[in-house]
């Protein structure tokens, strides 16, 4: 044993232990540093996102409640139908005076003159201009109601719902205000005698487009963004996949498949209103379709949807092990029957990922669709596709630009509503990945 | 009297050999990977119900002469082959052979175990099932309960069946892959060193398997392992850069090889 440590080299050299604590304490501090920055990137990321979630919930949870005044009103046959018409022309009841039922059941709830035609105005002014189509519907859905008196909930006015949350400075000078001494006093009468409440706001699920924003809701909206996103999806998920297995799996690899390959990379990050542009040439210009209808939309977005979809696809096709492939050849299985049967199932979670994934982006989407005259006034539900609707996103768009404080809150309410889409849509994403993700 | 009778073994053995008759032939097989060549004009006959090794350095052709013999080259894009492989006297490469036929007739095993992530009854039944073998529920039981007995492995996984046969360990992967094979009953096996991902017992079962095998099968079998091929193999052919350098009996090639350069593989010079 000894030899053999006399025999080893006598130029060998240890480094001294001073330099190589120098070289380890730098390595060391190199990793905390590139550690912190990261933890500081992080941090910086988390800062905005929570900065923006608080924005947009402190301004909008308060539009998921409404204020309505529930008044016993009387549906007076003197003022629906003086001469009794209704039975022979029912249209009557149409165009019935219904503000005046309202009116009389406010005056006499807060004691008004009738004769003070200033203040029967101010008051009036407290209940949404909504009501008369309110009244009015109840009366047709049920004309024995006439000659009743029935208590109605009606929607509070825009800023008297406001002044209610709280949300109008009661120290600005009376004239400067929407919202007069006299109307707050009646406010505190309303309350006090348990006619106005604060309810959960179900109007913003429901309503169409109003230029009222007590009586504004995004049922509209939802409903053509649902449009949109059906469309996409049908049309989308198959031509995509279908695309992405021709590339992956059939196509021969030379320079047109590479061309393709750049250009279908390059369309992923093409501007979303440049497929605005042209879905207004080709579908509406060229092909005649609809202006403003939930089919064009789609169409549109699908195009934008698509490379998305191709390129996830054709990432989860080339993550399916080769091994899989060959076992499935050597058995003697046809291409297509190596492809349907083995490598599609196995790649199908990394699809409907980023199918899901591409439909959330969609789903956010506004630009393109500003060029196709989906920024419009919608109020009534559309009954196809191919009826003028428009899209969630939009509609924020259309309420950020509305003045009244209870258009902020709704266009902040509204936000939460397509983030809480948007999240449940990545969920199941993951969720999906998470189920059917497979070892091998 | 001890050197004759040797010889007089050898001769008896040479004679019983050269009367199996020929089930594949390979007739001036060259391979081109694009403007590479890879392999150079091989002629190499299997016999039928033998067991045939392919040994040799790696990236000598073997793996990719084997690959020729089920037309799995196909599958890779710039590959090109030349020269003629027969099975029972028809050209494979003929253009009218079917290449999904061809491969029911040579079945092939992976080196990784590769089991679909499927059931076990799954990945058995599946060639059956597109080669449209069986018809009934009935049918497919018994396809399924034979290849695996064939495999070794139906003692071992009769009771879940319907489990992931990814589920299974490295050598039971590997016989329900020999398994899935056998069950297409093909007329030939290729094995593409099918034991290089198992330990030592795994390794054991598969060689006793490959025995096994050989009554009803003609197994053409690539392996890095030179006691492998005197194991399980009764001719052996040896690859050089490309080359087809000797074809022999097992015995004799790892005895007393013709070639020089066999010799030196066998006995650890290079390899």
């Amino acid at each position: 044993m000894t030899e053999i440590v006399s025999s080893s080299s006598p130029a060998f050299v240890r480094p001294t232990a001073a330099r190589r604590d120098i070289g380890i304490k730098r390595r060391y501090a190199a990793e905390r540093r590139f550690r912190a920055y990261g933890m500081v990137a992080i941090m910086t990321g988390l800062f905005f996102l929570f900065v923006l979630l608080w924005t947009v919930i402190s301004n909008g949870y308060t539009a998921f409640q409404q204020t309505t005044i529930t008044l016993p009103i009387e549906f007076a046959e003197k003022v629906i139908d003086p001469k009794n018409e209704r039975a022979a022309n029912p249209s009557k009841l149409m165009t019935a005076n219904y503000p005046l039922l309202v009116r009389d059941a406010l005056v006499k709830a807060l004691g008004i003159d009738p004769k003070n035609r200033a203040e029967v105005k101010k008051a009036t002014e407290m209940v949404s201009a909504s009501a008369r189509m309110q009244l009015r519907d109840i009366v047709i859905a049920n004309p024995s109601v006439i000659g009743t008196t029935v208590n109605v909930s009606l929607l509070a006015e825009g800023n008297i719902d406001s002044a209610n949350k709280g949300q109008i400075d009661l120290a600005v000078e009376e004239s400067k205000r929407k919202v007069n001494d006299q109307q707050i006093g009646w406010m505190k009468t309303l309350t006090d005698s348990g006619a106005m409440t604060k309810d959960f706001n179900t109007g913003i699920f429901t309503f169409g487009a109003s230029s009222r924003p007590e009586a504004a809701g995004i049922g509209v909206a939802a409903l053509g963004s649902l449009y949109m996103m059906l469309i996409v999806l049908v049309l989308a998920l198959p031509i995509g996949v279908a695309a992405s297995i021709y590339l992956e799996e059939f196509a021969p690899k030379n320079r047109l498949t590479d061309l393709i390959e750049v250009n279908i990379n390059n369309l992923a990050a093409v501007p979303s209103i440049v497929y605005g542009l042209l879905g207004l040439s080709i579908f509406i210009n060229f092909a005649g379709m609809p202006r403003s209808a939930a089919l064009v939309g789609g169409l549109v977005l699908t195009l934008m949807t698509l490379p998305t979809i191709i390129i996830a696809t054709r990432a989860a096709l080339k993550a399916v092990p080769p091994s899989i492939r060959s076992a499935a050849l050597g058995l003697g299985a046809s291409k297509m029957q190596t492809i349907f049967h083995h490598v599609l199932p196995l790649a199908m979670p990394g699809v409907l990922t980023g199918t899901i994934i591409g439909l959330a982006h969609a789903l956010g989407e506004t630009a393109p669709l500003l060029l196709i005259g989906m920024v419009a006034f919608v109020v009534d539900f559309p009954g196809s596709p191919m009826e003028p609707s428009t899209a969630l996103p939009v509609q924020i768009y259309m309420w950020a630009n509305e003045a009244e404080r209870a258009f902020v809150e709704r266009t902040s309410g509204a936000i939460i509503i397509l983030l809480i889409f948007l999240v449940v849509m990545n969920l199941g994403a993951i969720l999906l990945r998470r189920r059917f993700e497979r070892r091998w | 009297m001890n050197m004759m009778s040797e010889a007089a073994v050898e001769k008896a053995l040479d004679q019983k050999m050269n009367a199996v008759p020929f089930k594949m032939i390979g007739k001036d097989v060259s391979v081109y990977y694009g403007e590479k060549r890879a392999l150079f004009d091989v002629n190499l006959n299997v016999r039928e119900n033998t067991v045939t090794a392919l040994i040799g350095p790696s990236g000598c052709g073997k793996s990719t002469f084997l690959r020729t013999l089920n037309r799995m080259n196909d599958t890779i894009d710039n590959c090109r082959v030349t020269g003629k492989i027969t099975l029972d006297e028809e050209d494979i490469y003929d253009p009218a052979i079917d290449v999904v036929e061809l491969r029911a007739r040579v079945g092939m095993v992976f080196q990784k175990p590769n089991p679909f992530p499927k059931s076990i009854y799954e990945n058995v039944s599946y060639g059956p099932k597109i080669h449209g073998l069986a018809r009934s529920k009935a049918d497919f039981d018994q396809i399924v309960e034979q290849s695996l007995q064939k495999a070794g492995l139906w003692n071992e996984v009769k009771d879940r069946l319907h489990e992931p046969g990814t589920g299974l360990s490295g050598g039971q992967q590997q016989r329900l892959c020999i398994a899935r094979a056998v069950a297409v009953s093909p007329e030939v096996i290729l094995m593409d060193e099918p034991c290089s991902a198992l330990d030592p017992i795994a390794t054991a079962k598969v060689e006793e398997l490959i025995h096994e095998l050989r009554t009803n099968f003609t197994i053409v079998i690539v392996t890095h392992s030179m006691q492998q091929a005197a194991r399980v193999s009764q001719r052996t052919a040896m690859f050089h850069l490309g080359n087809l350098v000797e074809e022999n009996d097992t015995d004799k090639m790892f005895t007393n090889p013709d070639d020089q350069r066999t010799q030196d593989y066998i006995m650890g010079r290079f390899g």
